[in-house]
């Protein structure tokens, strides 16, 4: 009866996480990129009555660590070892994983060397002799695919053992120089390659995805049909939410009653939070619960780093890092995601300009409000309800736009403040994997829906109460959100916008998601998202387009920008750095709204 | 045999590499980390849609480099191979 303390180490993407979520049965987020962990974690398991605690770290290619996730790496494997670390390598790409492996038996006491994908290696004609292996290294080797949970047991027998027995590994000591081609010859003799067919369907994917033809409009296709079964399949959810929360509020609201509840107070719960609750799950909730599951199948497939690879020389021409494509694609997710994301990216100074500029693609909590907009847009110019197709086109257009935005900032940004000339670029293309769709979706979507539920608590109800004491207090003759609004208002109109929108905006802080159904209560509207209402208050194509233009290039909400706070912890003056993550958007926000309100004033005026 | 740049070999040859230059910015460091080792057999395998950056095949894995990266790697062409 012990207290075992393990460590997972290894190469990005050899399954670490994988082999972490097997042990310990919890559901670390995995996916088939390398760079996918980026902090450590901690899980427990019991094995023959002992505990053992084990932690996941981020995947590294060396101990001389040059990236911030791999310095993590190196010093959690340094300074404090553990009861046994677990080298988790690739059963694949053997040779390039002893590197590490080798490097890493030179310092810690106990290892267990666990060959993982044996499941990929036997599919690849590759076999291996374990038992040589280990006699060769001097440490126990555990083969496993922790994916099908196969040789589990035999692992946390083996981690037990070790990390329970006296002696030391018997790993001979090897120089620094050494251990390259020392790692090519144990490969060498260790494994045994069959004729491989796997191989000729990976090339063949590979020159589809990255061909000089197929690869843009491939790209293209993937981020189209996401979009596409985004919008189609949150709009059925939404509408599915909308019917049963509109049935049940009346209830909440007779239960309420029921309960002898004062007047105020009923208004309060009813009509403030769980209205506003309400109305962010049915908005929030079906993007995010179609758009996740997706892009984990392309995070799982294999595809991502390719994009990046396609795209490296844009990013270059602009003085940053291919990896940002990476990060950026993160961002449409969720931005404070996408900000810890750029750990991937080596160069500081181009870690900088991603984190910089990864508010400027547009989050799930920003696409409902998006698909609203340009389905306003498509109703003022044609008069009808846009079709899903359309706004699959539209979403696309707003995409590429937030995208060159992004290059170009990036750009001005390394002529001017970021100074410098692009550093190094290594990525590693890993291989194809056939995505564990069922498992994929039943997890992400779960996942997903309990963290929607969760910021929807925590931000959106306390917001709804917050909106309806402005709403509610009296100050003079008008409520406080009256005041408020009308003090803006010269200065947002000056913008194209208005001062409810404005108000909203800043209201909004906490949580994008919550902006439309704020905007909704400043114009004094219960519920329900109809363009005719918004029309109604005076909103015109001009306003339309400087509130989309505004969504797209604001401040990040504020889980954003505390992320890029705590990310850039060590740079010098990482206040000044958040401080400019906020305003570079606010800026190319309020300029880009100026010039379309101001620029069809003036094609006005020289038309009339 | 002829020592060349690892960035002009043509797809699908295959070079041994003799050295690496200091590149600065701990690139040589890095490169062998991923394997780029002197000694190693290496295979060009594509090229980006734009031309740049160039794809690897490299101890069973498959390392993207930019082009002046790659530059800094001298490779030989094995007799009898490549032809």
């Amino acid at each position: 009866m012990s207290i075992i303390r393990a460590a997972l180490a290894g190469n990005p993407n050899v399954g670490k996480s994988t082999v972490f979520n097997a042990l310990t049965g919890l559901r670390q987020h995995t996916g088939n990129w390398p760079g996918k962990t980026v902090d450590t974690k901690t899980g427990t398991f019991l094995h023959d009555g002992h505990t053992i605690h084990i932690t996941d770290v981020p995947g590294t290619y060396s101990l001389d660590a040059h990236s911030p996730e791999e310095i993590v790496t190196r010093d959690f494997l340094l300074t404090d070892p553990a009861d046994c670390t677990v080298i988790v390598c690739d059963s694949v790409t053997l040779s390039r994983n002893l590197i590490l492996a080798l490097q890493i038996l030179q310092v810690t006491p106990r290892c267990v060397l666990c060959l993982n994908l044996m499941d990929e290696a036997k599919k690849r004609g590759i076999a291996v002799d374990t038992d040589r292996l280990s006699a060769l290294l001097g440490c126990p080797v555990v083969p496993c695919t922790a994916r099908k949970k196969a040789g589990l047991d035999l692992l946390k027998d083996t981690v037990v053992k070790a990390a329970l027995a006296p002696a030391a590994n018997n790993c001979p000591a090897y120089s620094a120089e050494e251990i390259p081609a020392l790692a090519d010859s144990i490969a060498m003799q260790v494994i045994s390659q069959q004729p491989d067919t796997v191989h000729r369907r990976e090339m063949f994917l590979d020159r589809l995805f990255t061909g000089k033809v197929t690869a843009y409009p491939i790209m293209a296709l993937f981020v189209l049909v996401v979009f596409w079964l985004t919008i189609r399949g949150a709009g059925y959810l939404s509408a599915g939410l909308e019917t049963l929360f509109s049935f049940l509020l009346p209830l909440c609201r007779d239960f309420l009653l029921w309960m002898h509840l004062p007047p105020v107070l009923v208004s309060f719960l009813a009509d403030g939070v769980l209205a506003t609750l309400t109305q962010v799950i049915a908005v929030m909730l079906p993007p995010m619960a179609v758009f996740f599951p997706l892009f984990t199948l392309l995070e799982d497939l294999g595809y991502l780093p390719r994009a990046a690879f396609n795209t490296d020389r844009l990013f270059c021409g602009c003085g940053a890092c291919g990896k940002q494509a990476l990060t950026m694609l993160m961002g449409l997710g969720c931005n404070a995601a996408g900000v810890t994301g750029c750990r991937i990216i080596d160069s500081p100074r181009e870690r900088k300009l991603a984190i910089l500029t990864n508010a400027f693609m547009p989050c799930n909590g920003r696409l409902p409000m998006v698909l609203f907009l340009t389905g306003a847009l498509v109703f003022l110019t044609a008069g009808r309800e846009a079709s899903g197709t359309l706004q699959t086109v539209l979403l696309m257009l707003v995409f590429l736009l937030c995208v060159s935005v992004t290059l170009l900032l990036c750009r001005l940004l390394s002529i001017t403040i970021l100074r410098g000339t692009p550093s190094a670029f290594t990525l590693e293309l890993p291989s194809y994997r056939i995505p564990q769709v069922g498992q994929v979706l039943v997890r992400s979507v779960l996942d997903r829906t309990f963290l929607v539920l969760g910021r929807a608590v925590s931000v959106a109800a306390p917001a709804g109460g917050v909106l309806w004491l402005l709403n509610h207090i009296l100050i003079g003759d008008k409520v406080l959100l009256s005041h408020i609004i009308r003090f803006l208002d010269p200065f947002a109109c000056f913008f194209g916008m208005d001062g409810v929108i404005l108000t909203a905006f800043i209201l909004s802080l906490p949580a994008a998601e919550i902006f439309l159904p704020l905007v909704l209560t400043g114009y004094g509207h219960t519920a329900g998202d109809s363009f005719a209402a918004l029309l109604g208050e005076g909103w015109n194509g001009v306003t339309v387009l400087c509130v989309l233009w505004f969504t797209l290039f604001h401040w990040p909400c504020s889980t954003t920008i505390l992320t890029i706070r705590r990310e850039l912890q060590g740079e010098d003056s990482p206040g000044k750095w958040t401080a400019a993550a906020v305003l570079l958007p606010v800026l190319v926000g309020l300029a880009g709204c100026a010039l379309i309100r101001w620029g069809t004033e003036l094609i006005h005026l020289i038309l009339s | 045999m002829m020592e060349m740049q690892l960035s002009s070999l043509q797809p699908g040859e295959t070079g041994i590499i003799q050295h690496l230059d200091e590149g600065g910015r701990g690139l040589t460091f890095r490169l062998r980390d991923l394997g780029f080792t002197e000694g190693s057999r290496v295979t060009f395998v594509f090229q980006s849609p734009l031309g740049d950056p160039l794809a690897y095949r490299i101890r069973g894995t498959l390392i993207a480099l930019r082009q002046k990266d790659a530059a800094l790697v001298t490779v030989c062409l094995p007799e009898g191979e490549n032809i």
